[in-house]
């Protein structure tokens, strides 16, 4: 069994957690190398998903249309220079012409009609078989949807700030907000678990990892490490390595 | 001067802005190819800017290295990682398999290896501070924090084995009380997406509104220092 893998991720996976107990250069060392390693797969994702496939491929079958995009990716790289980096300008209108564009239908369809036509809705609605058979959950459907047009509408006066918010119009603001920390609140715990989930899988592999297949590769490089950050602690090394700065 | 610094990047944004404007109502073949096409040629654009912002990246810890400033060891750490994943990816085409034998290539060794255990432990430590932070600042002082909690709450105790099974012997004790799972994904599709439509609707007309600026070239801060003047 080829045990580097699992040896090199055990590591790599203790150097980041470390950063849980300060700033030291292990956590430095794998967030370097977590730059590096990053930069290097999106260089090779382009060069061989976009730049093979839509630059050099194209070229090869006399398909000279390509050099336009080219053109305008080298006007981009004019930034370094500054005598020239105005050029830059042609780019970036092309960028926000087309995508400005491309969003104003699209968004008007998806984010507007859309999301109007999901938020109306019949009540009472019609259950299957017809209003003979409307019980308690056909009213909590019914509710429900009352709640989001009474949500949805209160949201936006809220963000209405044309007007000034005193009066009814007030109450009904104050209502939009209880909606938006309901809402910021379903997103914190979404994202938090979303977090735990990655964490859950990160402490399997270090649990998995740790058994005598692998060579008890967690607890012995979770005990060197433990080693080397006292060692590094006692000979005040904080500060000297650059482990205090950013990356 | 001003005419190439200034006419014709307005020039260039107006005419791709009311040419794809238009385009999403032409349900034409070549209408549609067109879109395609220059999509395309937005990807090739952004690797070029991609290598740009490499090439920053490289002189400033180049710079590190041949200054030798303290921690200039992580510089050389971070061009060995790209060293790596670059030979690698060129080695195996920028293929994580083979196409022919199906076997794991060098390229996708590393990045298994490499990428996914940093990347994964690099966002799970992310968990961490966000609870940290959130047990420091998070206090009930009113009904809008209560409800930002409660919300909070219920969505990581629905989304856990653990919160289910001890909402499932409380729902056990009280009758008709819904099970946690439930109550989650009520507030996810009603109360949630309420106040989401109302922003999304909020920030719709908003793009719109900016992109009509830029189209007309009355917005023009994309344009950098001198956009505006010449």
């Amino acid at each position: 069994m080829n045990l580097a893998g699992p040896w090199i991720e055990v590591a790599l996976t203790l150097c980041i957690f470390s950063f849980l107990y300060r700033d030291n250069p292990l956590f430095k060392f794998a967030e370097h190398l977590f730059l590096g390693v990053s930069v290097g797969y999106l260089f090779i994702q382009v060069v061989f998903d976009t730049f093979k496939p839509k630059v050099v491929d194209p070229l090869s079958q006399g398909h000279w249309a390509v050099l336009v995009p080219v053109f305008f990716g080298l006007l981009v790289l004019t930034r370094a220079v500054p005598r020239l980096a105005w050029l830059s300008r042609w780019t970036f209108a092309l960028i926000v012409g087309f995508g400005a564009g491309v969003a104003i239908p699209s968004i008007i369809h998806t984010n507007i009609l859309s999301q109007i036509a999901g938020t109306i809705r019949p009540i009472p609605h019609r259950p299957e078989g017809g209003f003979s058979t409307y019980g308690m959950a056909d009213l909590g459907t019914d509710f429900s949807n009352l709640l989001v047009i009474v949500g949805v509408l209160s949201v936006l006066v809220y963000f209405f700030y044309s007007i000034e918010h005193k009066g009814p119009i007030r109450h009904v603001a104050r209502l939009g907000t209880l909606f938006l920390m309901v809402s910021f609140g379903a997103a914190f715990g979404y994202t938090v678990m979303a977090r735990m989930s990655l964490l859950y899988g990160r402490c399997y592999d270090l649990c998995y990892y740790g058994s005598a297949a692998y060579g008890y590769a967690t607890p012995v490089l979770l005990v060197v490490f433990a080693l080397f950050l006292a060692v590094h602690r006692l000979r005040g090394g904080a500060g000297r390595d650059g482990s205090g700065g950013g990356a | 001067m001003p005419f190439l610094k200034r006419t014709v990047p307005l020039a260039i944004c107006f005419l791709f802005g009311i040419v794809f404007l238009i385009q999403y109502f032409v349900p034409h073949q070549v209408s549609q190819q067109m879109l395609t096409t220059v999509n395309d040629w937005m990807l090739v654009i952004s690797g070029f800017a991609m290598f740009l912002g490499i090439g920053s990246l490289f002189l400033q810890h180049a710079d590190r290295i041949r200054r030798q400033v303290p921690g200039w060891g992580y510089s050389a750490v971070m061009f060995a990682g790209f060293l790596v994943m670059v030979v690698t990816g060129v080695l195996a085409r920028g293929k994580t398999s083979s196409i022919e034998t199906g076997q794991q290539t060098a390229f996708g060794w590393t990045y298994l290896v490499l990428f996914v255990p940093l990347s994964g432990t690099m966002f799970a430590l992310l968990g961490f501070f966000i609870a940290s932070a959130a047990f420091r600042a998070f206090r009930v002082r009113g009904l809008d924090s209560f409800l930002l909690l409660a919300a909070a709450f219920i969505l990581m105790f629905g989304r856990v084995p653990l919160g289910e099974h001890l909402w499932s012997a409380l729902a056990g004790a009280v009758p008709g009380l819904p099970q946690i799972g439930e109550i989650s994904e009520w507030i996810m599709s009603n109360l949630n997406l309420a106040a989401k439509r109302g922003i999304m609707l909020g920030v719709a007309l908003g793009v719109i509104a900016t992109s009509l600026k830029m189209i007309f070239g009355i917005e023009r801060s994309y344009l950098g220092e001198g956009g505006g003047k010449g």
